[in-house]
């Protein structure tokens, strides 16, 4: 037996449908069934149990720091978090600014569903731009093309210029092993640096925040949710994604092991066959190395069915630039990515 | 054979590990956590990654991966050289140092559970770590190498998992092979175990013989220790009752308030409904333990101010009744002063707060802790400024018991009192897991310093 749905779009979509405006009077609460599992059984289900872990860490951050940010990249951990944050603020906004490191290198509806999502909910989104470095000499074009180890340099004049001293983050432990042994709460120092061998203890679920001039606070309120978690939840919450997480007509081409989509930076090479496939994809970042997995689950039903019996990693499947090294992920944050 | 695996024996491997995390998840199968303990290198990391891969939460590309790096150093195991521990020790240093620095945790799911699982390190330097990983658990993996027996490194983590009141231990007694599967061995290092568990006061153990390495007991029991007819670790790990779901809804009803909703105006509603919430307040927090309905009379601290709960509201549903660890926001009748660090409960049922403290400290840090410190103290959603009155003792890692000390150095587990500057509503760690424990950090750079747990509030006799 499921939760009853809170329904989801009472919290991020245009029209809502039925908030329940708080009553004035006692006991004249509509009555809902709480969220137990089994009626009589206090034992709330997994994704509950993660739901109110992840609101309380939001919680915590807002009212621990002063001016916490969001990275939002309009893929699916980051509308999760937004979601989640919507629900902890309810019947408020949402507390606190997006920010998004752009690329650049973008799928064209993923810019637009960010845009649309920011709008909807009213929110303030900050872009940091790698082009802009690239054109005026602060960053240079890496020779493989890809973009992702460039977001650091931006994101930290970003986190600098906007005095953030808390970043959200969507990041999971569950994608790999390097961000398997990050906290919850990750203190960075004036470089945004990662410690691995040296952090912070964290204790029970007391977070300590604390830090000094200079450093901020990277936080990751769903660390413990792997992807499979995600997608019931995004299932149960009826939470809109950009439509390229479902299958869908592309013209692609093989290369490394994956189904690359043709795009301004992503050209086949006279080699490489381009041919219409079915695909979809589990994770959206830089076009230029982020690759589609055969699909036709076109409904996010199929999509939790298709992550459940998968046979590999979602960054396996998916992300060129995790291939350059055992340890790439691992040194990206030691840089001050997240 | 554990039930998972026969469920899904005419399944192909891929479809076993997948339709029982379906099936997990949509019964709402309960989430476990676990963390590994015991000294360096006795297989810690080889046994859970030994357990990730009998129970095929391993993903081909993952198991690719270590394979090759397996080869690459040379490991010379068997199972086509695979060194398991490369599951878990994923940061560059680990991998060359062979050793585990920092908690990794991984997730995996059976028919019967999901579990979240942190691999701890053992070496004592990172201490600090592995009761990071501690904290959450709803049990600890104690490992043991066979040909060591109990170490200085076992006792102090024992000691850890007393203090933090980790509801089960499981002792592993590993690297049997290298005994030949000797029965006689194994009694031997199962006896002196239990004797140390009773003298630190622990309960009920369990322990198994395994082969991290070869896998015997990990998964399924094995034929070369036909003496030993306990049950495997995971189906163990499948089957030991959660305890913190049991103990927390026999508590009393706690809420500790995070922050106050209140939008004025700044409302996520449709406007049609905004003038509704115009006056909208509510305390937001996660209930810690217990159970509230819509109608309880409840107290508030400070003050203690008696009202009544009139709403529980969970982002636009509004609920009858929550509990722990439901994350929620509480309405009131009276309009009273309500602020981050205020805790809610069950009335007549919290404790008078208290700025006098008997306290158990893990210190973590490698300044020292001598009396007269001045540190913060972090409790539910209060952070105070505290002095360290004096420091009454410290536990002998050799003997287990009480010595005195005038300080307390990284790794000891010591008791203090402290005295607080403001009042918090405290409970001792024996009467409440998630009433009685503490933050201890360094007022200046912030730095967590040890982890602490109440024995005793007021001023000590
Ligand atoms: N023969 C044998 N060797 C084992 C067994 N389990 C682990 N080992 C070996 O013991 C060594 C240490 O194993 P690890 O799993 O890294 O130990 P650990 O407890 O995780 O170490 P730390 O995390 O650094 O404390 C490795 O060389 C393993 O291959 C076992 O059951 N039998
Ligand atoms: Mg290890």
């Amino acid at each position: 037996m499921r939760t009853p749905p809170v329904n989801a779009s009472s919290v991020l979509a245009a029209t809502p449908n039925a908030a329940t405006p708080a009553p004035a009077t006692p006991n004249a609460a509509t009555p809902a069934p709480a969220t137990a599992n089994r009626a009589g059984s206090h034992r709330l289900s997994q994704l509950d149990v993660l739901e109110s872990e992840a609101i309380h860490i939001i919680r915590e951050v807002v009212a621990e720091f002063e001016r916490p940010v969001l990275l939002f990249s309009g893929g699916k951990d980051s509308v999760v978090v937004l979601h989640l944050a919507a629900k902890a603020f309810w019947p408020g906004r949402v507390p606190f600014p997006l920010l998004h490191v752009d690329t650049g290198h973008n799928f064209p509806e993923v810019i637009a569903f960010r845009d649309e999502t920011v709008e909807r909910l009213g929110l303030r989104l900050e872009v940091a731009r790698v082009q802009d470095y690239i054109d005026d000499g602060r960053l240079h074009e890496r020779a493989d093309g890809t973009r992702n180890p460039l977001q650091t340099l931006p994101l930290l004049d970003a986190i600098a210029a906007g005095r953030h001293d808390a970043v959200f983050g969507g990041a999971r432990r569950d994608e790999d092993k390097a961000r398997a042994k990050e906290r919850i709460l990750s203190l960075r120092d004036e470089f945004g640096q990662w410690d691995p061998r040296n952090q912070r203890p964290e204790l029970w679920n007391l977070y300590n925040g604390r830090h000094t001039v200079g450093q901020h606070v990277r936080a990751f309120p769903i660390s413990n949710w792997t992807e499979l978690n995600v997608w019931r939840y995004i299932e149960r919450e009826q939470i809109a994604l950009p439509p390229l997480y479902y299958a869908h007509d592309r013209e692609v081409y093989r290369r490394d092991g994956m189904w690359r989509a043709t795009g301004p930076v992503s050209e086949p090479r006279t080699s490489e066959t381009v041919e219409t496939r079915t695909v979809r994809y589990r994770t959206v970042g830089d076009m230029s190395c982020t690759g589609a997995v055969e699909s036709d689950a076109a409904s996010v039903d199929a999509v939790v069915r298709e992550v459940a019996l998968s046979t590999i990693t979602e960054r396996g499947a998916t992300r060129a630039d995790d291939r350059i090294s055992e340890a790439a992920m691992e040194d990206r944050k030691k840089d001050g990515y997240f | 054979m554990t039930q998972a695996l026969t469920d899904s024996q005419a399944l192909t491997d891929s479809q076993a590990l997948t339709d029982s995390q379906a099936l997990t998840d949509q019964a709402g199968g309960t989430l476990f956590r676990f963390a590994t303990a015991g000294s360096v290198d006795d297989g810690k990391s080889t046994l859970v990654g030994r357990l990730l891969h009998d129970s095929k939460a391993v993903l081909a590309d993952q198991l690719d991966a270590v394979t090759r790096t397996s080869t690459e150093r040379g490991f010379g195991g068997t199972e086509g050289g695979i060194d398991f521990a490369l599951l878990t020790d994923g940061l560059r240093a680990e991998r060359e140092q062979g050793i585990t620095i920092d908690v990794a945790y991984r997730y995996f799911a059976t028919n019967r559970r999901s579990f979240i699982l942190a691999d701890c390190p053992g070496h004592v330097q990172y201490t600090r770590n592995m009761v990071t990983g501690a904290t959450t658990a709803d049990a600890v993996i104690m490992l043991i190498d066979a040909r060591k027996g109990v170490l200085e490194q076992t006792r102090r983590h024992l000691s850890v998992v007393r203090l933090l009141r980790v509801p089960h231990i499981i002792v592993a007694v590993n690297k049997i092979d290298l005994l030949g599967y000797d029965e006689a061995a194994y009694t031997e290092i199962a006896d002196a175990v239990r004797a140390v568990t009773a003298e630190l006061g622990l309960g009920e153990v369990h322990v198994i013989p395994v082969s991290a390495l070869a896998g015997d007991n990990v998964v399924d029991a094995s034929p070369r220790t036909p003496w030993y007819t306990g049950p495997s670790l995971l189906e163990l790990l499948e089957t030991l009752p959660v305890v913190d779901e049991v103990e927390s809804a026999l508590e009393a009803f706690r809420l500790p308030v995070q922050l106050v909703l209140r939008p004025q105006g700044a409302v996520a509603v449709p406007a049609a409904d905004a003038p509704a919430f115009r006056d909208y307040r509510a305390y937001a927090g996660q209930v810690t333990s217990g159970t509230v309905r819509v109608g309880d009379a409840v107290t508030v601290l400070p003050g203690g101010a008696g009202t009544v709960v009139t709403g529980i509201d969970f982002a636009g549903t509004a609920l009858t009744e929550a509990f722990a660890p439901q994350s929620i926001a509480l309405r009131l009748r009276d309009d009273l002063d309500i602020a981050r660090g205020a805790v809610i409960g069950a009335a007549g049922t919290l404790p008078d707060p208290t700025k006098e403290l008997t306290a158990a400290l893990f210190w973590l840090d490698p300044r020292p802790l001598t009396p007269g410190d001045r540190t913060l103290v972090k409790f539910g959603a209060n952070t105070v400024q505290a002095i360290v009155t004096a420091v009454t003792g410290r536990l002998n890692l050799d003997t287990l018991e009480q010595e005195t000390a005038a300080s307390l150095d990284i790794n000891d587990i010591g008791h203090v009192t402290v005295r607080l500057a403001a009042a918090l509503p405290i409970e001792t760690f024996a009467s409440s897991r998630r009433s009685g424990a503490f933050l201890v950090i360094h007022p200046q750079d912030g730095a967590t310093l040890a982890a602490g747990i109440a024995t005793a509030t007021g001023v000590p006799a």
